[in-house]
């Protein structure tokens, strides 16, 4: 009788989340995965085949198109690494009590505002007549206005800014888990600030670092507004080609296999990044 | 109690009685088609209630698509977009031409616009507003900008904006020479010209700043000049004209290209007899008027111009002197696949360096 109450209650507990997966994830991919497979032969002719994924391998355009964005989006991943450690490490360990939420609160207060102003942000700043290149031109260091948007660089600014809380946050759970006897034990074992950190901090800290690593990465991989924003006419991203072939091309067909590709070879990098770091997804998400 | 009971059942009663009247006129249009100031008179004079939902073409097409045809009760796609995309996808129903005042209409533009959109005799369309693309340029800066190939010259090199979208494949087609519309239904003669701009977008690509999405972010290039040249609809060069004299709509030497919004009805659309009033009521001459100032655009509408302020008439007269307006190339209906083969050049032109 316990039992039985105890499945129920089970279930029940279950059952946003089963729905959750079924109605929102699970049913639309399958439905996904059925256009995609269907070939386009005529008006309203349609023939099931994987031609519309054949398309991505035979066209250089397409792939070439993939290699870049993830090639950016692994760049991104590693300068917000870079750029967040420093201060997951400064939140976590140098400061205390109110500085310490002050802080937080200063990386979480951008993501307060949607990303589209967010990313206007940036274009007011970069732009040929925006403030930094007025401020330039005003201090004297150059003499004729200078354009900073439309490039690869532009892109990688606002794919770090978009993403740095998405690093700092998990870096400074598994930081502030480290004991700090333990940094003062390896000063006291004849440990110097580099080895401290390459063997006690970085090993202690992977968990944070890998999970910050993914989701920062699948962030910009699948971002859409900010590359194509600040990207300009340079601005060849996945999800661009994604949607204009859904909107702009009315084909339906390869947008699903580009989506299915997108899913599959990402899950791809993400399964190829846990083995080189040594890490298992359990150990990652578990702490 | 009881009397309470009887009140509010009566009240209930009364309230469905005038929801099966009045409808929910769920319009999906451009920006500036339907002012605030028409819906509130169009629903104080009807009972309808609408509600605007502003799109593209593209969009409009691709949202009726996900749902086939439902979602919304009156469309105003332009009129190359009927044909091919009923072809396809079904997502529009016939009108009945007995429930539109026709009388409200110029009749060659009304001719024009069914003959396009007409399908196993039906008609699927009638015209709304019409305007073309062109050239925008700041006349000072820009002089030498008079067709769109004059886009590529050094002289205005990095300071030139486009849509990467099929209206600039069609516009470079026309300045190189070629008439993609005679080709639109021979595949292999629109994939030729298709090919031969190609390679002059990617030749050009150096010039461009940045391809436009939305108007206002070319208008706002062109106001700060960042953007001195570029491709774009009449309307937003006239409404920078009146910031700035020396920017202005040009029409190019090849021909400015015209479209014309329509009317139709989704397929699956619920308040049929809101839409029809709506086409009715906005096509009088004094709310065509009104909708003119608000998008910038002329209508349809018979006598529709008269209300319309001097400083716009102005403007148009002198981008548009009689030789341009019999230059202007009107889009055919686009055949059901063709854009399968733009969209590839689209994409080749976007990722080349």
């Amino acid at each position: 009788m316990t039992s039985d109450k105890s499945k129920l209650g089970f279930f029940l507990l279950l059952s946003p989340l089963l729905l959750w997966l079924m109605t929102l994830i699970i049913l639309p991919h399958v439905g996904m995965f059925f256009v995609s497979i269907s070939e386009k032969v005529g008006v309203r002719q349609y023939e099931t085949g994987f031609g519309n994924y054949a398309v991505f391998f035979n066209e250089p355009l397409y792939w070439n198109t993939f290699a870049r964005t993830a090639y950016m989006s692994i760049a991104a991943t590693f300068l917000t690494l870079m750029i967040g450690f420093p201060i997951a490490y400064y939140i976590a360990k140098l400061t205390k009590g109110r500085t310490k939420t002050t802080l937080f609160l200063m990386c979480l207060i951008p993501f307060w505002v949607s990303e589209l102003v967010r990313t206007f942000g940036w274009m007011i700043l970069l732009r040929e007549t925006g403030v930094v290149s007025n401020f330039l031109q005003y201090i004297g260091l150059v003499d004729g206005p200078i354009e900073f948007l439309y490039n690869d660089a532009a892109i990688m600014t606002g794919l770090v800014y978009t993403s740095m809380l998405f690093m700092v946050v998990p870096l400074v759970t598994t930081l502030d888990s480290l004991d700090d006897s333990l940094i003062e034990a390896s000063y006291d074992l004849g440990g110097n600030g580099y080895t401290i950190l390459r063997e006690i901090i970085i090993p202690h800290a992977m968990p944070g670092i890998v999970s910050g690593c993914i989701v920062v990465f699948m962030l910009s991989l699948g971002n859409y507004l900010t590359p194509i924003l600040l990207g300009g006419k340079d601005s060849l991203w996945f999800t661009g080609l994604i949607y204009s072939q859904f909107i702009t091309r009315f084909n339906w067909e390869l947008g699903s296999a580009f989506g299915f590709l997108l899913l599959g070879l990402s899950s791809l990098i993400v399964f190829v990044g846990l083995k080189l770091s040594r890490q298992s997804l359990t150990e990652t998400m578990g702490r | 109690m009881n009397f309470k009971y009887t009140c509010s059942a009566l009240a209930i009663l009364a309230m469905s009685a005038s929801a099966a009247n009045a409808e929910t006129l769920r319009l999906l249009t451009w920006g500036g088609y339907a002012p605030e100031a028409v819906i509130e008179k169009f629903e104080a004079e009807t009972g309808h209630k609408v509600e605007v939902t502003k799109s593209n073409n593209e969009e409009m097409v691709a949202k009726l698509r996900a749902t086939n045809g439902g979602g919304f009760d009156l469309i105003q796609p332009s009129q190359d977009r009927i044909a091919g995309a009923q072809e396809e996808f079904g997502i529009y129903k016939p009108l009945d031409l007995s429930k539109i005042d026709t009388n409200l209409f110029i009749d060659s533009m009304l001719e024009a616009t069914k003959g396009n959109t007409m399908m196993d005799g039906k008609v699927f369309a009638v015209p709304h507003v019409w305007g073309t693309s062109g050239l925008v340029v700041n006349t000072k800066m820009a002089g030498s900008v008079k067709d769109y190939t004059d886009l590529c010259n050094a002289d205005v090199a990095g300071k030139v904006s486009y849509r990467l979208k099929r209206p600039t494949l069609i516009g470079f087609a026309f300045a190189m020479g070629m008439d993609p519309f005679a080709a639109y239904g021979d595949a292999d003669a629109y994939q030729g010209i298709l090919d031969k701009v190609e390679a002059k977008l990617i030749e050009c690509k150096a010039n461009v700043k940045t391809y436009w999405d939305g108007g206002d972010e070319i208008k706002n290039l062109l106001r700060s000049g960042e953007v001195i040249a570029s491709m774009a609809w009449d309307t937003g060069g006239w409404q920078l004209n009146a910031d700035n004299a020396d920017i202005n709509f040009v029409a190019p030497a090849s021909g400015a290209l015209g479209w014309i919004d329509t009317f139709a009805l989704p397929s699956r659309g619920r308040a049929d007899e809101a839409a029809y009033a709506w086409i009715n009521f906005v096509m009088q001459p004094e709310i065509a008027a009104m909708i003119t100032s608000e998008a910038g655009n002329f209508t349809a509408s018979k006598g529709g111009d008269a209300g319309v302020d001097d400083a716009l008439k102005a403007r148009y007269q002198t981008s548009f002197p009689q030789e341009a307006v019999d230059n202007i190339k009107w889009y055919p209906a686009v055949p059901a696949g063709l854009e399968a083969l733009e969209g590839a050049v689209l994409d080749r032109v976007n990722a080349a360096q």
